[in-house]
């Protein structure tokens, strides 16, 4: 593979696998139960 | 986990909405939905096709401006007005249900050829072992499996090894369908999309040991800059994640409705929409990888063999079979993980189908699913395994795809949007429970960016279809399955918001009629308020 087409394998796994990573550990940090949610507060701001 | 209180609720009355027993659950189920066949064949394909590693920029933009937007809109119309499809949008207002129908009836088109496809993978999983094709994948395709005939039309000339295939196809679809929510879409997708996932990764380790893997990688991810300045490059992008993530076509509509009443719906949904990518860069990698072996061993370039959809699968495949070390541990992999890829899509867009019916006429879900999934089962054994099946195949999807839901998602942001100004409403919603948070962003995108794209798209295809037959079928063919088809789905839905909801139906749900109130406490107040109770 050319050093070009490599770089570009990389960046795509780390954006979209990367992505993927980050919205699992979100989803880990906030468990389902009702009672836990977290309040408004203390969520994260705006996208 | 929690234990859910609802399933196998009695049919007397209105029974209490059924839920999916874990967050956990909906998202695999909703994940087993989104990857569906295109992101094994249509997604390598596109990218090569439309800049290889420069396509990257489209997509995310895509995803990030149009995908998950959308697919958060679904959600939130879903979980909002907790009902199929169609009761959703007449909650959300009483002229908007005809959107949901229209949406419902899209599935029902898709549902009918879907299991033939799923058929086809699964005999030729069968095949893989026994190389069936020979030294001739195509031919053996048309002519021998399918038994197509040369010219395009409407014959009743059964093919047994595609007829019988499609009976069992649909036997396990509607066992699942009437198990329900928890104990048949949650366990299926709890036990198929794992399973695919393993098969895949075990699929494309393999590809990547092939002599030439590199070569194949190497032309799918080289990027073509000037790609970029090309704006038919990032309707590309946007049309492929927008078909690729099943959103606004009722599916994740029905699948949020069943969500608990606090749910982190943004935060689920992208875990559901970036799995679905994950997804389609390891089918990348895995088709790219076996497309290069197959282009050395031929002594050719990659792209001369590079190609996508049925191409890829049933010919290209079965080629690369026949030729690589292990070559049928690598078939039983790639069909196998079409079947499940499929079967899980496939019980998707059944639900849209039976909810909609379960809610408008009351029924009990076993009721509902035998009554909804026996006619749509028997509509698809008397049109597609035959030997005129791959034409109307082929014309149905394109026309449904394009014309039923680039046309009706459209609609639905338009409505949503500027007609009922509903989205504060909804974004409110989603803010109410979910850890992402949406702004001004989300409104602007969802009624600015996403119309614009969609509207883009819509009149491409309008232009491309009007100007030449497709795919070169008589234009009595295409007219009647094509054109006829999308425009009856219309008429259909329409037809189908006349008929009265019974006393029976959950419209009179006090369930929702309580959550409602609660919400409307919180502030959510209908703007078309008024003109609902007018």
């Amino acid at each position: 593979m050319t050093p070009v087409a490599i770089t570009m394998m990389i960046i795509a796994l780390l954006t979209i696998w990367g992505g993927l990573a980050l919205a699992m550990w979100n989803l880990a940090r906030h468990p389902e139960d009702e009672d836990q949610l977290p309040a408004p507060e203390e969520m994260p701001h705006e996208l | 986990m929690t234990k859910s209180p609802i399933a196998g609720a009695g049919a007397a009355a209105p029974a209490r909405r059924e839920t999916f027993s874990s967050r956990k659950l909906f998202i695999l189920s909703a994940i087993g939905s989104a990857v569906g066949l295109g992101n094994i064949w249509r997604f390598p394909y596109v990218a090569y096709e439309n800049g290889g590693g420069a396509f990257l920029v489209p997509y995310l933009v895509a995803l990030l401006c149009a995908g998950i937007p959308l697919l958060f809109l679904d959600y939130s119309i879903g979980h909002r007005f907790r009902g199929s499809a169609p009761l959703s949008y007449r909650r959300l207002h009483r002229a908007a249900e005809p959107l949901g129908w229209w949406q419902v009836l899209i599935c029902f088109v898709i549902a009918i050829y879907y299991a033939a496809i799923i058929a086809w993978a699964a005999m030729y999983t069968w095949f893989s072992v026994t190389q069936a094709w020979g030294d001739d994948a195509e031919g053996f395709f048309f002519t021998n499996y399918l038994q197509s005939a040369p010219e395009a039309g409407l014959s009743f000339d059964y093919v047994s090894n595609v007829f019988f295939p499609m009976l069992a196809v649909w036997i396990v679809a509607i066992v699942i369908m009437v198990a329900g929510v928890n104990k048949g879409i949650s366990r299926a997708n709890a036990v198929f999309l794992p399973l695919l996932v393993v098969m895949f990764v075990i699929l494309v380790v393999q590809s990547l040991f092939l002599e030439g893997a590199m070569e194949g990688l190497n032309a799918f991810f080289t990027p073509e800059w000037a790609a970029l300045k090309n704006p038919s490059v990032w309707a590309a992008a946007f049309g492929h994640i927008f078909f690729s993530l099943s959103v606004a076509f009722g599916i994740m509509v029905t699948y949020s409705s069943y969500l608990k009443r606090k749910t982190d719906l943004t935060g689920s949904g992208m875990v559901v929409a970036f799995a679905n990518s994950g997804f389609e860069i390891l089918a990348g990698i895995g088709v790219f990888a076996a497309l290069g072996f197959m282009a050395v061993a031929s002594g050719t370039a990659v792209d001369e063999v590079a190609s996508g959809g049925i191409g890829l699968a049933f010919v290209a495949f079965p080629t690369i079979v026949s030729e690589a070390p292990f070559g049928a541990v690598l078939g039983v992999l790639f069909f196998g993980s079409l079947v499940f890829a499929g079967l899980t899509s496939l019980i998707s867009i059944l639900e849209v189908i039976v909810a909609a019916f379960q809610d408008k006429l009351g029924w009990s879900r076993k009721v509902a699913t035998l009554a909804v999934t026996i006619p749509i089962a028997l509509i698809s054994l008397i049109l597609f395994p035959t030997t005129t099946g791959i034409h109307l195949l082929d014309t149905s999807d394109a026309f449904v795809n394009q014309f039923g839901i680039l046309a009706c998602a459209l609609v639905t942001v338009i409505v949503v949007s500027a007609g009922l100004s509903s989205l504060p409403r909804l974004q409110k919603h989603l803010n109410k429970t979910s850890t992402i948070k949406m702004g001004v962003g989300w409104r602007v995108v969802v009624g600015g960016i996403v119309p614009v794209a969609l509207g883009y798209m819509l009149i491409n295809e309008i232009q491309t279809k009007s100007t030449e037959q497709y795919s070169g079928y008589p234009a009595w063919f295409n007219g009647v399955f094509g054109w006829g088809m999308a425009g009856a789905l219309i008429v259909g839905a329409v037809l189908l918001s006349l008929i009265p909801w019974s006393e029976k139906s959950r419209l009179h749900d006090a369930e929702y009629d309580e959550f409602n109130e609660a919400a409307e406490r919180d502030g959510d107040v209908d703007n078309n308020r008024e003109k609902v109770q007018s």
